[in-house]
């Protein structure tokens, strides 16, 4: 007998846990070509703002061990051009679509949610609350708990789509910024975002990034993202979305031992633009060779 | 689209410079000269991000006596660098690559008859040869080759065996002229009445001088850009080059994989260099 795979996000029913994460998928058609979007999930398009952002100068992204550092800057078409040419793509898969977001207040975080309440090619939103690479918004509201509060207040208030707020890893106690958000009327929650790092050319005495910091993502994350994951899902009701270095079946299901009710695949569709679909069908394998009927038996049920 | 591919041959054709041919699907025949390919060095996560290679050559290999079906080829042209480029020049025949290709856009080759100068600086000649084999099929085609030294200029013969003319320039003067390549390249527009179409790529500093030279004598001129990236299909916008209108007030960025990696030089802002 098949395993059931399905997974449900605050009303939300995906065909199982694997998802593709913002800013490592474009708005969906990118990759369209090289992998099934209908196997997977869900999939999270490229965080928009209420403007169209440029982002940050070059060099953006550099290779390091085992991941790679990002400071693209949260460049996005804008929440206009998303409607009018994203949108459509959207429209012709069926499969959920979250859209990702963010503002410099909270004012702008809840012109947004209005905005994208109204798509109904929208099944969910998620705040970006931790972009470690711009200095207004983002990173402001991922390390404060009343700041982040603030910002998903304004965002509950105006949607009664499924609300997941994405959590920065650069924080003392990323426990507390769950409780915070929890507490605000947050439906789930994405854990976690990149970690600060940098990397520097000794011959040119210089950071390799031109915005110098960056965001550290890929496999090397993978035990930090796995420990946020367990200590955030111990800590709250609303269901978490593991994130961190995900390249396989393998280390999804992990994801899900520690707490997580389902994943996103980020990096390794650079790596390999089908790894959500091969990751979805691993995970399947997986649960038939071991005998398990349903994935969902494996949500925290690590053993001690 | 992504496929896998088995290591035909891999060998230095200079000091630091490598050529690999593969197998590929027949789709590759229709590559575009200035596409490129993103390859995945190996199934580990050292080095994680895939490489991006122009396309050097695609073709078919015909077996001679063996019966054996022919087999469509692409080829590379690849400098060591890194820990990418020493992995990749370690490989060897019958090994196994991840593609993905063919990516981007292409050069436009332009009316037939008319003049064609193709300016390529080191491992830059890599995009160019299969641009040459499409362009001398309508139109004289001249190369510029240019490099520090003897080592740098790759595959003369294979560009003169297509029927091109080829002008060489070293910096320390070890082949053809000592100097820049781009100084050969006025000495041929000047005789030609500025005549002619230019195609180039290279490192920064020679693209930009190729795209001063052609912009003050009103010669078309396309550029083939490298850029970092991790996944060659305009997601992840690590790539970006800017645009002639760029300024930090309104900015003007355009992706090397999905825009590019050919560009109109007029299209982009030279700085710099």
């Amino acid at each position: 007998m098949k395993p059931d795979l399905s997974v449900e996000i605050a009303g939300l029913k995906l065909r199982n846990p694997v998802m593709t994460a913002s800013g490592t998928f474009g708005y969906g058609e990118e990759f369209s070509q090289y992998v099934n979007l209908e196997t997977i999930g869900a999939f999270v398009t490229k965080g928009l703002s209420l403007r169209p952002r440029a982002g940050n100068p070059t060099p953006r992204i550099v290779e390091t061990p085992g991941g790679m550092l990002n400071a693209i800057g949260l460049q996005n078409v804008g929440i206009e051009a998303f409607i009018q040419k994203k949108v459509p793509f959207l429209r012709t898969v069926n499969t959920p679509a979250i859209a990702n977001f963010f503002g410099s207040t909270p004012e702008e975080y809840a012109e947004l949610a209005t905005r994208l309440e109204a798509i109904p090619e929208v099944a969910a939103l998620e705040v970006n609350i931790s972009c470690p690479n711009v200095k207004q918004g983002g990173i402001v509201f991922g390390t404060d708990p009343a700041c982040a509060a603030s910002v998903v207040t304004a965002c509950r208030a105006v949607t009664t789509k499924p609300l997941i707020v994405k959590l920065s890893p650069n924080v003392t106690d990323i426990v507390e910024m769950a409780q915070a958000c929890e507490e605000a009327g947050a439906d789930a929650l994405s854990v976690i975002n990149t970690l600060t790092g940098m990397a520097i050319d000794l011959e040119r005495r210089r950071p390799v990034l031109a915005n110098i910091t960056g965001g550290l993502s890929g496999p090397a994350i993978k035990p930090v993202a796995l420990r946020m994951v367990w200590q955030v899902a111990r800590a709250v009701k609303v269901p978490v979305i593991g994130i961190g270095g995900i390249m396989s079946a393998t280390d999804a299901l992990e994801f899900m031992l520690a707490g997580a009710t389902a994943v996103q695949v980020g990096t390794a569709s650079f790596v390999n633009p089908a790894a959500a679909q091969e990751i979805a069908q691993g995970m399947e394998q997986w649960l038939t060779s071991h005998g398990v009927a349903d994935v969902k038996s494996l949500i925290g049920a690590l053993e001690r | 689209m992504q496929f896998k591919a088995m290591i035909l041959d891999n060998a230095e054709v200079s000091p630091g410079y490598w050529r690999m041919r593969m197998t590929a699907p027949p789709e590759m025949l229709e590559a575009q000269p200035g596409q490129f390919v993103m390859v995945r060095v190996n199934p580990s996560i050292d080095p994680l991000i895939r490489r991006p290679f122009g396309v050097f050559d695609v073709g078919v290999h015909q077996p001679a006596y063996t019966g054996a079906a022919p087999q469509p080829y692409l080829e590379i042209l690849y400098r060591v660098v890194g820990k990418g480029t020493a992995m990749l020049s370690a490989l060897h025949e019958t090994d196994l690559l991840d593609i993905i290709a063919p990516l981007g856009s292409g050069f436009d080759c332009g009316p037939a008859g008319e003049e064609k100068l193709i300016v390529g600086g080191g491992v830059g000649l890599a995009p160019l040869y299969l641009l040459a084999k499409e362009l001398v099929k309508d139109s004289p085609v001249r190369l510029f080759a240019g490099g520090r030294s003897k080592d740098d200029v790759l595959c003369i013969t294979e560009f003169e065996r297509l029927g091109v003319e080829c002008y060489t320039a070293t910096e320390d003067g070890s082949l053809g002229e000592c100097g820049f390549v781009t100084k050969v390249l006025e000495q041929r527009l000047d005789a030609s009445a500025n005549a002619g179409r230019v195609f180039a790529c290279g490192p920064h500093g020679m693209l930009k001088a190729v795209a001063d030279i052609a912009a003050k004598r009103d010669v078309p001129c396309q550029v083939s850009l490298e850029g970092y990236m991790a996944c060659g299909v305009g997601a992840c916008l690590g790539c970006v080059c800017q645009g002639a209108n760029h300024s930090p007030e309104t900015p003007d960025y355009r992706c090397v994989c999905s825009e590019g990696p050919v560009f109109e030089a007029a299209e982009l802002k030279w700085e710099g260099a």
